[in-house]
């Protein structure tokens, strides 16, 4: 193998497993380290910075990033990463001293925002300190799109939305809400300089050719539609006894509203298998912990009408058979089939995306309707016009959202100086530096501690099922989010090797924990991965490997267990090893250039 | 400084044959210098161990005084120790092994405990031939108490101070086959793939089995103008044979060429296979052994490998017809046969 190039910022990036899973990059060991040291605003800034809505997303976020978590790889558990988040947010300070503050000089620009979901909040974020005209459109009354209308209260409590949203409209926002764009062609006609689509993907689908679909109208809703209308108080109450179809999060979150709006006995009722629900293991959790059944392997038959009201579903039971190239399909199992009463019923299959508005000869659209969308530059066919969020490309979560924002955020920003889209994109601010304070001491807590995942608590179900907005998790109090953040392994500590000053003693080889160290002949990187002193066989993670040393071989180090405990460095007696704080942001547009903001007109 | 080695292991760890994983053998985290030789012997000892598939309450870790004497806290955790007196291992050894024969000794000392205060003890116990592993951590100086120069550095070898030595240095490789050691090997901490055979060997030999190993000391005698620096062992290491311990049952794998590998059977069974490197050497003649080491160090090379052995020894027990059975198991009456018995003994010797 040719020796590793650690100069390549993408290298030591991608060994910091959950900030390379987050689609926004947020900083991870960074904050988590912060929180540690109760240091609550930094880290909170931290996040703000990355992922715009720290105290939304360290409730709600889908935690790409757990997965990811090196700490899944040792121990059966990932760090509580989304959950620290949280516990930043709750315990910081006033930290709008730390954001930028208007009125910013005007640059001469407009641009208009439509949807005031995450995707348009984290551009308006980006580019209202450049100066930029900014123009949101929303058909609501109040601003954050689905985070507002999908996420119920309970998971998600009101003020916690509207301190993050009010943040941004803060910034001197010109506001447009209770506004339906009804014409791309109107807005363009408004001689905005560039115009952002955030609108989401606001369409549930329907079971339109069930039968008794038609008959039972009335106590038959379409789930995104229903969440919104409870959010924004139309809906108040519902059947005793409520069906829900469908396993994703949209279902799970139907379910526990029902729970609260009168519904007693509430079934979700899936097609799939119940492992292959699309909902988040933890939401599935928190359902069934509400005394919801999920009855997985259903099809829904038809909807059973009686004398003009909705009195149940029929379904047939299925079984999941794979075939020989491992495809899933759902075979009727032959038993009759299953009804189940219901009063109402919640259909909550998926949403897709609706842009009944555009003008098809404004831009270009493919065969599954979506607008054509560069996937770097956010931009569509007309320049002047991009895109973000799952109006992009199709349903995904918040944090998506936030990333494609702060990305057509410098495109918008870089088409607007007159600069390139694709290649003048800023480069990411990176850096690297040594935590050696002393003989054996770092500057950070390299010591691994032993401690399971914790829990975080959660209010009495008593109180939280009889009122819709008392938030379920209660989050960790600091104790013990000091002692969750202390899981953290600082993946961000790059173990960095310097073969000059290498003794080849063998020292960093024998104290390694987790045998990642090898010294040996060099060879191809699957005969490599066979050779070294622990087998290599997860090939999503690299090796770092040395230039020839002087005995003719070679240091392959196998990133994949690696604990960033720092005893290779501390036990080498040449600092051949170092441990070396990595940090990597993505430049946002707020950040670029600011001394080019003098827009000529 | 960190003090306690993280618990996590990698997922992928293979097992023994007794179903351990390798951190099964180690210890506590070591308290040596960083880059200290010691330590990749102590690393030595572990990986023999966890190959040879050796029960760790099987084992004793004897040892004396000194940076290497501290070693025994760092391996095999889960076996038995005694740190004794400095240069008094031997002893210690000696009766632990005629109390307990089913354990294996393994004893663990330094060139100040062994040529210095220790020469004594490790004379006689050579001539005893007592069964056991006897590893000297040899760094040509006192680390532990500064780096003085130690019987072992060579003559005209400067220290990190930069004052040359004047004494002749005490070769305990020669000493130990000219006063009849039955297994004599040499190595360096820095080569595991020579050192972790020779260990293996040296547990299987019916005897006492010496292997003297030059340990760099990184903080006192790692400066240019040393002769045990890592830089300096390096480029004067020569060995007799690359190594190659097959234990009992296993068929022989090795592919060098025909004639120059020799393979010795121990009294188990298993076998060392060596490859030599120097074709006039013969590793079961000692006047050959003998020359090779003098050969070598009239070149000013240090010789490494198997130098000798005599498959046939017997030890300690062997020669004294002692019991087969450990004392701890034998009964009361047995151990202390009562006074009628002293008196047939007494009046037998009237």
């Amino acid at each position: 193998m040719k020796p590793t190039d650690i100069k390549n910022p993408e290298y030591f990036h991608k060994v910091v497993d959950c900030q390379y899973a987050c689609p926004a990059h947020t900083p991870v060991p960074e904050y988590i380290r912060l929180i540690a040291e109760q240091k609550y605003d930094e880290a909170y800034m931290i996040n703000w910075d990355s992922n715009v809505f720290p105290g939304v997303l360290g409730r709600t976020c889908d935690r790409p990033c757990e997965p990811a978590c090196r700490r899944g790889r040792v121990e059966k558990e990932p760090v509580a990463i989304c959950r620290l988040k949280r516990v930043a947010a709750d315990n910081k300070g006033d930290v709008t001293k730390f954001m930028p503050k208007g009125p910013f000089k005007p640059n001469g620009k407009k641009v208009a925002l439509i949807g005031a979901g995450p995707a348009s909040l984290a551009v308006a974020r980006d580019l209202a300190p450049l100066g930029y005209e900014i123009h949101l459109y929303d058909e609501q009354k109040l601003g954050g799109g689905f985070m507002r209308s999908q996420i119920p209260s309970f998971r998600l409590p009101e003020s916690v939305l509207n301190e993050e949203v009010d943040y941004i409209l803060d910034l001197g926002i010109h506001q447009h809400f209770n506004t339906y764009v009804k014409s791309l062609k109107e807005i363009l006609d408004k001689h905005y300089d560039a115009v952002f689509v955030g609108t989401g993907a606001p369409r549930g689908r329907d079971l339109p050719d069930l039968k008794g679909r038609k008959e039972g109208a009335a106590n038959i809703h379409i789930g995104i539609d229903w969440l919104s209308s409870v959010a924004f108080e139309h809906t108040s109450k519902i059947g005793k006894k409520v069906i829900v179809l469908g396993g994703g999060n949209t279902a799970m979150d139907c379910c526990r509203t029902s729970r609260r709006l009168g519904g007693e006995q509430v079934k979700v009722i899936v097609r799939s298998p119940f492992a292959e629900m699309k909902a988040s293991p933890w939401e599935k959790e928190d359902a069934q912990h509400e005394d919801i059944p999920i009855i997985d392997n259903h099809v829904p038959v038809s909807f059973v009408v009686e004398n003009g009201k909705l009195t149940g579903m029929t379904f047939q039971k299925v079984k999941a058979v794979k075939d020989d190239k491992g495809k899933r399909t759902l075979v009727p199992t032959g038993e009759p089939d299953v009804f189940i009463e219901a009063d109402d019923v919640l259909i909550a299959v998926g949403q897709e995306n609706s842009f009944p508005w555009i003008e098809r000869d404004l831009l270009e659209f493919d065969k599954w309707n979506m607008p054509v969308v560069n996937d770097r530059s956010f931009v569509s066919s007309n320049k002047k016009v991009f895109f973000g969020g799952d109006a992009a490309f199709g349903p995904k979560n918040v944090i998506t959202a936030v990333a494609h924002g702060h990305q057509a955020a410098i495109s918008m920003h870089l088409s607007c100086i007159g600069k390139d889209i694709m290649n003048d994109r800023p480069d990411p601010m990176v850096n690297l530096h040594s935590m050696k304070m002393g003989i054996h001491e770092w500057g950070y807590d390299s010591a691994v501690v032993d401690d399971l995942r914790y829990v975080v608590p959660q209010a009495d179900k008593k109180v939280t099922l009889t009122n819709r907005k008392k938030e379920v998790e209660l989050g960790f109090d600091i104790a013990t989010g000091f002692k969750e953040a202390e899981r953290c392994l600082n993946c961000d500590i790059q173990t960095v090797f310097s073969e000059s000053k290498c003794i080849e003693c063998d020292a960093c080889v024998d104290v390694c924990p987790t045998s990642c160290i090898t010294f040996t002949s060099n060879g191809e990187e699957t005969d490599l991965r066979e050779r070294l002193k622990a087998p290599a066989t997860n090939k999503t993670q690299d090796i770092y490997v040395s230039d020839i040393l002087p005995t003719g071989r070679i240091m392959a180090k196998d990133e994949d267990v690696c604990l960033h405990c720092g005893l290779c460095a501390e036990r080498c007696p040449t600092s051949a090893w170092d441990m070396q704080q990595f940090f990597y942001n993505v430049t946002k547009a707020g950040k670029i250039w600011q001394e080019e903001l003098v827009i000529v007109k | 400084m960190s003090y306690i080695r993280p618990k996590f292991r990698h997922p992928g760890l293979p097992k023994n044959e007794l179903g351990y994983t390798i951190d099964h053998y180690e210890g506590s985290l070591s308290t040596l210098c960083a880059g200290c030789g010691h330590d990749s012997i102590s690393a030595g000892i572990v990986q023999a161990c966890y190959e040879l598939n050796i029960e760790p309450h099987k084992v004793a870790k004897l040892s004396g005084i000194g940076c290497s004497s501290k070693t025994p806290a760092y391996f095999l955790v889960n076996s038995h120790g005694f740190n004794s007196v400095h240069g008094r291992m031997p002893s210690v050894a000696t009766g632990a092994n005629l109390a307990n024969r089913d354990l294996m000794y393994f004893g663990v000392s330094g060139d100040g405990d062994s040529a210095s205060i220790g020469m004594g003890q490790f004379v006689h116990v050579i001539r005893r031939n007592l069964k056991m592993v006897y590893i000297v951590m040899n760094n040509g100086c006192y680390g532990l108490t500064k780096g003085q120069d130690s019987a072992t550095a060579d003559e005209g070898s400067k220290n990190k101070a930069g004052s040359v030595n004047h004494f002749g240095a005490i070769d305990l490789s020669s000493l130990a086959i000219e006063l009849g050691a039955t297994f004599v090997a040499q190595s360096f901490s820095g080569d595991k793939t020579q050192l972790v055979p020779l260990i293996k060997a040296a547990m299987k030999h019916n005897g006492f089995a010496f292997i003297n190993v030059i340990s760099p000391c990184v903080t006192f005698n790692n400066n240019v103008g040393s002769t045990k620096s890592y830089d300096y062992v390096r480029e004067h290491v020569e060995a007799t044979s690359t190594v190659d311990f097959v234990p009992e049952m296993k068929t022989i794998t090795t592919s060098y060429e025909e004639g120059t590998v020799k393979g010795v059977k121990m009294h188990d069974g298993s076998v060392i296979q060596l490859h030599k490197l120097a074709p006039e050497w013969d590793p079961q003649d000692r006047l050959s052994a003998i020359n090779a080491v003098q050969h070598a160090k009239a070149k000013g090379e240090i010789l490494t490998g198997l130098l000798y052995i005599n498959e046939e020894s017997k030890n300690l027990h062997d020669l004294m017809g002692s019991t087969n059975i450990p004392l701890n198991t034998l009964p009361e009456s047995v151990l202390c046969p009562g006074s009628e018995k002293l008196k047939d003994v007494n009046a037998g010797l009237r």
